[in-house]
């Protein structure tokens, strides 16, 4: 399978890749490890006709230490983000699930900025993100600005970016709560989950129960109410609209986040200690 | 681009796809297509040192990098063992019937380059987990584990060849 035909250009500059877009509308994407966009333009489920490749924009992939927050340059790979020293000790939960990803050829190619930026409620780290309330931060021709994960993922495919502005940085806050735990299951080891859940703390988000990913808000309340972690499990499919496809019905998928929500806090309470 | 140490340079398409340049461009052939959709694993390349499935890469985005292949790797082993040998993950592929048909061969092999130089000394399970995406449907994976696990311990013994490999870490 080979894409349709497209325009490639590469971007020297983050000015340079923003004025590529403005130029071109909503006919250009940008291209950062492509692991994403590639397969949909393979199938013809996406036919930009520009691509703008960001990788010469090195200097958007590093992860920093900034006091409160970790920040992450957008075109960091998974790879580098599984690997990374600072967040195996800051923030654990995305570096272990960084390292979920697909597999290890996709993760030396699939960055953060690129999974988030795409907004697929079957990938593992918007949940994660979504679990961390992260903020995102991007550039567009009017400067920089920062969304809140909340506000970021707003459908299928769907997010708070406009259509000229790049994701530049995410910036995680360094847990108050220390348990964390990401659980999916899936039928092979590479597939996208059918259904996963992070947890950081007290926040609970799941991957694949919606069009967006979603924190589990009966999870949450149960919780806050003084729940135990078993019973507040079972609110895990509460206010969801999981999708029916070739790998499960929605009841299924209820099912799957009661069990996962289940493991997800065990795990995370003996983290906690 | 740079494969297996030699200069490629070619005028093609924007959507040709590294996979396509690889075997139609400087034809290569070692390097199979399989499922075509980022799960199998045949397409294996080593990109600047690193696996990656090359039916999911721009042959644009390898523009000014390194491309190693099962052709080059066996070239490389040649000249870094000086006696014309295959590189020791080749060698350990066919001493442990590491396969079957042959076709996810070159894609493991290559897998299992960039997972010892990324882990020289791994357990069976980070084996199993550090292969988990590329397919066989001959062997049961078995003799590919034994295969990549022998590698290792050869490879450990060979000073020169570690160095080698620690030195390409460092260098990235």
């Amino acid at each position: 399978m080979i894409p349709a035909p497209f325009s490639y250009q590469r971007a020297a500059t983050v000015d340079e890749a923003l004025a590529l877009v403005s130029e071109y509308g909503d006919e250009a994407k940008f291209l950062a490890g492509g692991h994403s966009l590639l397969p949909l333009m393979k199938l013809r489920l996406a036919q930009p006709e520009v691509l703008v490749d960001l990788a010469p924009l090195r200097e958007l992939s590093y992860i920093r230490d900034a006091a409160g927050h970790i920040a992450i340059g957008a075109l960091t790979r998974h790879h580098d983000v599984q690997h990374s020293a600072l967040l195996a000790q800051a923030v654990p939960l995305l570096a272990h699930a960084a390292g979920q990803v697909g597999d290890p050829q996709i993760r030396h190619r699939g960055t953060l900025g690129g999974s988030l930026a795409h907004g697929d409620p079957a990938s593992d780290l918007p949940a994660v993100i979504l679990a961390l309330d992260a903020v995102m931060v991007a550039r567009g021709p009017a400067g920089e600005r920062e969304i809140a994960a909340a506000d970021f993922f707003q459908g299928l495919f769907e997010t708070a970016l406009e259509p000229d502005e790049l994701l530049v940085e995410v910036r995680v806050p360094k847990p108050a709560e220390a348990g964390w735990s990401f659980q999916k299951f899936t039928k092979r080891a590479i597939d996208w989950a059918i259904v996963g859940v992070a947890v950081q703390g007290s926040a609970v988000a799941l991957v694949n129960m919606a069009s967006t990913p979603v924190r589990a808000a009966g999870v949450e309340g149960a919780l806050a109410a003084g729940a135990a972690p078993r019973d507040a499990a079972a609110h895990a499919a509460d206010g969801t609209s999981p999708v029916e496809d070739i790998n499960a019905t929605p009841a299924y998928r209820e099912h799957l986040a009661r069990i996962l929500t289940g493991r997800a806090l065990a795990e995370a309470a003996g983290r906690a200690g | 681009m740079t494969v297996n140490g030699a200069e490629v340079a070619a005028e093609v398409e924007d959507r040709t796809l590294l996979v396509h340049f690889l075997r139609e461009t400087a034809g290569l052939t070692a390097t199979n297509i399989g499922c075509d959709t980022t799960s199998c694993g045949a397409c294996t390349v080593l990109l600047d040192g690193e696996s990656v499935k090359s039916c999911t890469v721009l042959a644009a985005q390898a523009d000014g990098h390194d491309v190693v292949t099962a052709e080059g790797l066996a070239m490389k082993g040649a000249g870094e063992a000086g006696g014309g040998e295959l590189h020791p993950v080749q060698r350990a592929f066919r001493s442990e019937h590491g396969l079957q048909c042959g076709f996810c061969t070159p894609g493991m092999v290559l897998a299992s380059v960039s997972l010892l130089r990324e882990n020289p000394r791994p357990t069976e399970e980070q084996v199993r987990m550090g292969l988990e995406g590329n397919l066989c449907r001959c062997t049961g994976y078995h003799n590919i584990v034994r295969a990549v696990l022998a590698a290792a311990g050869e490879m450990a013994a060979e000073p020169a060849e570690a160095g080698a490999e620690a030195g390409a870490e460092v260098a990235r």
